[in-house]
């Protein structure tokens, strides 16, 4: 894959550069403000854009802005956003609109390299990935309504998909079969009454407005 | 001086109705009406001073504690100083008025009548009494003036004492904007004195305050360097003995050697989690990002004990009073957590003018308290600091409401 990162940082930019090198990856470019970025996307048009949130010159949001104004520029570009926290209203903010080929994630999970890997070949075809700890969040306030029966392992089954996965990844990561999963999947969309999705990334889609809904 | 009148009548015909009927008990509700009476006329009087002489009075009250009794608010407005010095003010109104009232028309007439005294003094009827008591005017044929006493006082009937008296009816006049400017001055220091807080009491509390605050920065650093060395730092230094041992162990065991790298691995990411949570601890990003709403939302949403968090501020306070109250939803939220066996709790936040009020509420067990050393009364100076306030509502047996008050400057 062809891929631009953007990060003021020194080091965690050499080091996702050698670990993406490593992988057979490319990387047409890296930059460290988002006034570049934008500029570089536009001359290579990458298969990917890994974007920290904070970058100079105020080091606040910057990165996720440039993430949403590179989303409706050119909607075809997928973006993997990281940040050293990671935070519900921002999730909301970058996933507005359509949650195909975007990812929001804690920097940290990069040291877990199979599983960054595995969500950021999610994220260039089309998919989603979202960090556990912003699905953690929005199902803690679906927890205050606790009138829905999910069982624990549906509830379980219901994160993993908030975070973008498959069936078979969710298989992979419970160690269960893909015909248990689909099980799962069924009865929590007919428990919570959500309209069956078809391809991940609507799905994700789904499981979000229901958590969001439940905010009162 | 209408007002001045009012005031007073109200003001006596109230407490001493109140006070006189204290016996029969029908006296409290009298004098509970007589305290919201007397801050509805104080609301009135600091109007008037903003609109008529242009002094700013900000409010001088202490804040309501949380009602659980109805009884709470009115004794706290009872023993507050304010309300008692806002007596005074409406019982001095009605002689300060009329005495400014005196003063102030008696220069504007003598001066105006003595500097036109030439103009009209043909035509008045003779003999004439005018100007004052003490100031006799009397017009013969050959007109004239006595000063003070009745016919045997200063006689002006030349043309030079004319004019002196007109001069001093010009020097009168010239003077009146200033004894007028004068006495609106003293009204203002009696307005500021009276309705809004005592002065020497705002510098006991700012230097109290101050200093709690300094104590507070210095706790802060300490409480930061032991999370440093406890924390992390242990973490990485176990991190690095991982490492070492694998380094010795690659050549002849290797399988330990990867177990030892994973075990690096997995401490390593603690750390990184650690400073994650540590830097979060002295600031939260997203409060600076984007307002108390989405930080609260996210330390909500983190909170073990369901926390349901209603935000209502339009406009954002200064990032001084946003961390204040942020701190406070946070310890807050951790208290419940470690000591309320609650199963749930409100926060909720509102701007309304310049004040921003926070309420942490629980259904735990309640006795909560101020001791010092506790995060509670950590929270009371960083309040304090910024001129807010904090109540606690903590009975045994809960439940327990927390109060903060900051006021957001201008």
């Amino acid at each position: 894959m062809r891929i631009v990162i953007a990060e003021d940082g020194v080091l965690l930019r050499e080091g996702l550069a050698h670990l993406l090198a490593d992988e057979g990856h490319e990387v047409v470019a890296s930059v460290g403000d988002a006034l570049e970025l934008v500029e570089v996307v536009q001359r290579e048009r990458p298969d990917i854009c890994i974007i920290d949130v904070r970058m100079p010159p105020t080091f606040t949001d910057e990165g996720l802005r440039a993430a949403i104004e590179i989303r409706s520029r050119w909607p075809d570009t997928p973006v993997l956003v990281l940040s050293q926290y990671v935070e519900e209203r921002y999730a909301v903010e970058l996933l507005s609109g359509q949650t195909s080929g975007v990812g929001y994630l804690l920097k940290q999970r990069v040291a877990d390299v199979r599983d960054f890997l595995d969500a950021l070949e999610r994220v260039a075809n089309g998919g989603t990935a979202l960090d556990p700890e912003v699905v953690a969040q929005l199902l803690a306030r679906a927890r205050r309504h606790p009138h829905d029966e999910l069982t624990p392992r549906e509830r379980e089954v219901l994160a993993l998909m908030a975070e973008g996965l498959s069936n078979a990844g969710i298989a992979q990561r419970l160690v269960v079969t893909g015909g248990a999963v689909e099980k799962h999947v069924t009865s929590i969309f007919t428990k919570l009454g959500l309209e069956f999705a078809e391809t991940d990334h609507r799905r994700v889609l789904a499981v979000l407005r229901y958590l969001e809904d439940r905010d009162p | 001086m209408p007002i001045g009148i009012a005031t007073f009548t109200i003001v006596v015909t109230g407490f001493a109705l109140g006070f006189g009927l204290l016996i029969t008990l029908l006296g409290i509700p009298i004098l509970v009406a007589m305290l919201y009476v007397s801050r509805g006329m104080g609301w009135f009087e600091r109007g008037r001073a903003k609109l008529l002489l242009d002094v700013d009075v900000p409010r001088p009250y202490r804040a309501d504690p949380p009602s659980d009794h109805w009884w709470r608010v009115p004794v706290s407005r009872l023993t507050d100083p304010a309300t008692w010095t806002e007596i005074v003010y409406h019982l001095l109104l009605l002689p300060i008025g009329v005495f400014t009232f005196t003063v102030a028309l008696t220069f504007w007439v003598l001066g105006a009548s003595l500097l036109f005294l030439p103009v009209y003094a043909w035509a008045l009827p003779h003999p004439v009494h005018a100007v004052d008591s003490w100031v006799k005017v009397t017009l013969g044929a050959q007109p004239h003036l006595e000063l003070l006493g009745g016919g045997n006082g200063w006689v002006i009937d030349t043309p030079i004492e004319y004019v002196a008296l007109v001069l001093i009816g010009a020097v009168i006049l010239l003077l009146t904007p200033w004894i007028v400017r004068g006495l609106a001055t003293a009204n203002r220091y009696l307005v500021r004195g009276l309705l809004g807080s005592d002065v020497f009491a705002r510098v006991q509390t700012l230097t109290n305050s101050r200093a709690a605050a300094v104590d507070l920065a210095a706790e802060d650093r300490r409480r930061i360097e032991r999370d440093l060395h406890d924390g992390v730092q242990q973490r990485l230094v176990s991190l690095a003995i991982d490492l070492g041992r694998a380094k010795e162990k690659l050549d002849t065991d290797p399988e330990r050697a990867k177990e030892l790298v994973g075990e690096a691995h997995e401490e390593a990411k603690r750390a990184i989690s650690e400073v994650r949570d540590l830097a979060r601890g002295i600031h939260p990003a997203v409060l600076t990002d984007r307002g108390l709403d989405a930080a609260l939302s996210s330390l909500a949403a983190r909170s073990p004990v369901p926390a349901d968090v209603h935000v209502d501020v339009a406009e954002r306070p200064p990032a001084s009073v946003e961390a204040a109250a942020y701190f406070v939803v946070s310890e807050a939220l951790a208290n419940v957590a470690k000591h309320a066996q609650a199963t749930r709790a409100d926060v909720t936040l509102r701007r309304s003018g310049d004040r921003l009020t926070v309420k942490v509420e629980d259904d735990g067990v309640g006795g909560a308290s101020l001791v010092e050393g506790s995060g509670l009364a950590g929270l009371r100076d960083r309040v304090g600091a910024l001129d807010g306030e904090l109540h606690l509502l903590s009975p045994r047996g809960g439940p327990t409401v927390l109060m903060v008050e900051i006021p957001c400057g201008s």
